[in-house]
């Protein structure tokens, strides 16, 4: 079948076009961020910034405790993340490994679970953590997360488990492992990648919540348990119309997860398609 | 994490052993340690899940039935008054402009992503590999921008004054949108969170329809040719048939994911102008922590589960139909 020029050309033009439609506000924050100010509120955009600088990171990393909101992001985030690991890597092997009666029922609830309404369920959340006298605390916020996360976890990490063979668990158990024997040395090892993706998956959807700190942890200042999202939609409120500071704020907070997403890469389709990185 | 594997005997954990496995046999008799390990391994998430999701649940359903405020929280007042604040949020008109505003803007979206995303997915499925790449990598950058940075900028390339979208409608020769504030109006505000919404949702779409295009053989396609039929024919009887249960549950998903998004109206600009632009689940954070109208709030809440609910039950129909091997 023969095609015009034009004919084979037109996939290409669009294709540009789209790269263009979604590239754009993302090269769009990094470039704002080292443009200088007058090239920002120029009447004709620069889009080229030549004369860059780094005023602007200085302006945002300089903000009141943003380093205390970085340390808060990154402890609940990981031991979000590990504490999910943990409890998943348990449930997991049972569920990929295990006959046993509820089975099934146990799968359901995770699947339902992974679908939770977290957004309307804020205000049962706060009274709860009100009532345990725990607001403005890391503590609520770590548990909550690591639930938020849990059921994505253990259904991706069932999946790996699974596709380890059976049979280097049971030949491992013929040398004289015990079950938990063989699963550490022969499973385990064998779920690094499984683990690696999964944990980064967790990582960005604790990362990036929003409606639940933003009810729990009202109280600013030092010592403030808030987290970088709500440090950010805060952010222009702070800087009113500096949006090269802005930009370079939206920069620090999206860059560990676009790294993470690079590093990902071919995971990601396959691991989203579960669900829950959205929230 | 990566436990190494020489000390072997120290590590196992106490407690989750099958008993007579030392002995060598893979194959043992059930005894009642062994049987009970399963639900010892669950015993954990469970827990978590109970706790830290059931109790949640069971409590916005509680604080539904209550009258609580700003007076009865202070005081620590338990006030039950039965179905009156459903009886409220069921006859406010307030209530069903939210609930049609939040349908229409998950139908508004829900077209554009599936739609959108099916032709990018297709898109790529034709591109050379190079192109292919390059629209990928631009994908995969919108797709992982967190939603607060995203919601950010956002603002930013529609600020008034020195905002890109604009000046380039004004060099397109649409005058009037130099300097127009798309915040003053519920339109212009809708228009940017859809943007924003679509923009980052179609690549999970287009990755997933061109995974799923990857795997219908060539020759069907060929066999279509063959007997002449079009582009738009290929896709209606060869491609449409085959993707059929992912075209399902990803519209499902994606209507699960916009009914609920929350940190977009916030960001973008925070339900407003005067609350035009809430849907329900930022509505039910308004009355509830922003009045500080707990027990409506929690009102709003349930009634926002359970039309998920009615969504999900679909997904799930969808879903465990796929899915034998559960």
């Amino acid at each position: 079948m023969r095609r015009s020029i034009i004919g084979r050309s037109w996939p290409n033009a669009i294709a540009v076009v789209l790269f263009v439609f979604f590239m754009f506000p993302v090269y769009w924050m990094f470039s704002t961020a080292f443009k200088r100010n007058s090239d920002i509120i120029s009447k004709t955009p620069v889009f080229f910034p030549l004369r860059g600088t780094l005023e602007h990171f200085s302006t945002a990393t300089g903000a009141a405790q943003f380093w205390e909101m970085v340390g808060n992001s990154f402890t609940v985030t990981v031991l979000a993340v590990l504490g999910s690991l943990v409890i998943a890597t348990l449930a997991s092997f049972a569920i990929a490994r295990m006959k046993f009666r509820g089975r099934k029922s146990f799968v359901l609830v995770i699947m339902l679970a992974q679908m939770a309404p977290w957004e309307v369920m804020t205000i049962a959340v706060y009274m709860i953590v009100r009532e345990k006298d725990m607001l403005d605390s890391l503590v609520p916020l770590t548990l909550f997360y690591m639930m938020m996360v849990l059921p994505f976890t253990i259904w991706t990490l069932r999946g790996f488990i699974a596709a380890v063979p059976k049979e280097l668990e049971e030949s491992a158990m013929v040398d004289g492992c015990t079950r938990t024997q063989a699963f550490v040395k022969v499973v385990f090892p064998l779920l690094a990648p499984g683990l690696m993706t999964t944990s980064l998956f967790g990582f960005i959807t604790a990362w990036n919540e929003l409606p639940l700190v933003l009810i729990l942890n009202k109280a600013t200042g030092p010592g403030s348990a808030q987290t970088l999202p709500l440090w950010l939609t805060s952010f222009q409120s702070l800087f009113g119309d500096d949006w090269g500071a802005t930009m370079a704020a939206s920069t620090l907070f999206a860059i560990p997860v676009l790294i993470i997403f690079l590093f990902l890469q071919r995971n990601a389709v396959g691991g989203m398609t579960a669900g829950a990185v959205k929230g | 994490m990566a436990v190494q594997s020489e000390p072997v005997r120290v590590q196992s954990p106490g407690g989750v052993k099958g008993s007579p496995l030392g002995s060598g046999r893979p194959v043992v008799g059930p005894s009642l340690l062994s049987r009970s390990t399963p639900y010892l391994l669950l015993l954990p998430a469970i827990v978590a899940t109970l706790a830290l999701l059931g109790w949640p649940l069971v409590k916005t359903f509680e604080l539904s039935f209550q009258n609580l405020n700003k007076r009865q929280l202070i005081l620590h007042l338990t006030e039950w008054n039965g179905f009156s604040n459903y009886k409220d949020q069921l006859t406010s008109s307030e209530f069903w402009h939210t609930t049609g505003r939040t349908i229409a803007f998950t139908t508004v979206n829900v077209v554009l992503i599936m739609v959108g995303g099916t032709l990018v997915g297709l898109l790529l499925n034709r591109l050379g590999k190079k192109m292919r790449i390059l629209l990928q990598a631009a994908l995969m950058l919108a797709w992982a921008m967190p939603i607060v940075a995203a919601a950010t900028v956002f603002s930013w390339l529609f600020d008034s004054r020195f905002g890109v979208v604009n000046w380039f409608l004004d060099q397109l020769g649409w005058h009037s949108m130099a300097n127009y504030n798309w915040y003053s109006s519920q339109y212009g505000t809708f228009f940017v969170i859809i943007l924003l919404i679509v923009w980052q949702s179609i690549p999970f779409v287009a990755f997933n329809m061109y995974a799923g295009l990857t795997t219908i053989p060539a020759e069907l396609y060929e066999a279509a040719r063959m007997d002449g039929a079009g582009s738009w024919r290929i896709f209606r009887w060869v491609v449409f048939p085959s993707l059929k249960p992912f075209f399902l549950s990803t519209t499902f998903l994606e209507i699960i994911w916009v009914f609920k998004s929350f940190a977009q109206i916030l960001a973008v600009n925070a339900g407003g102008p005067q609350g035009l632009t809430q849907t329900l689940p930022f509505y039910a954070y308004i009355q509830g922590t922003g009045n500080q109208h707990y027990g409506i709030g929690a009102t709003i809440a349930v009634l926002t589960i359970l039309m998920l609910v009615v969504l999900m039950a679909y997904y799930f129909r969808i879903i465990l139909k796929q899915e034998d091997e559960l």
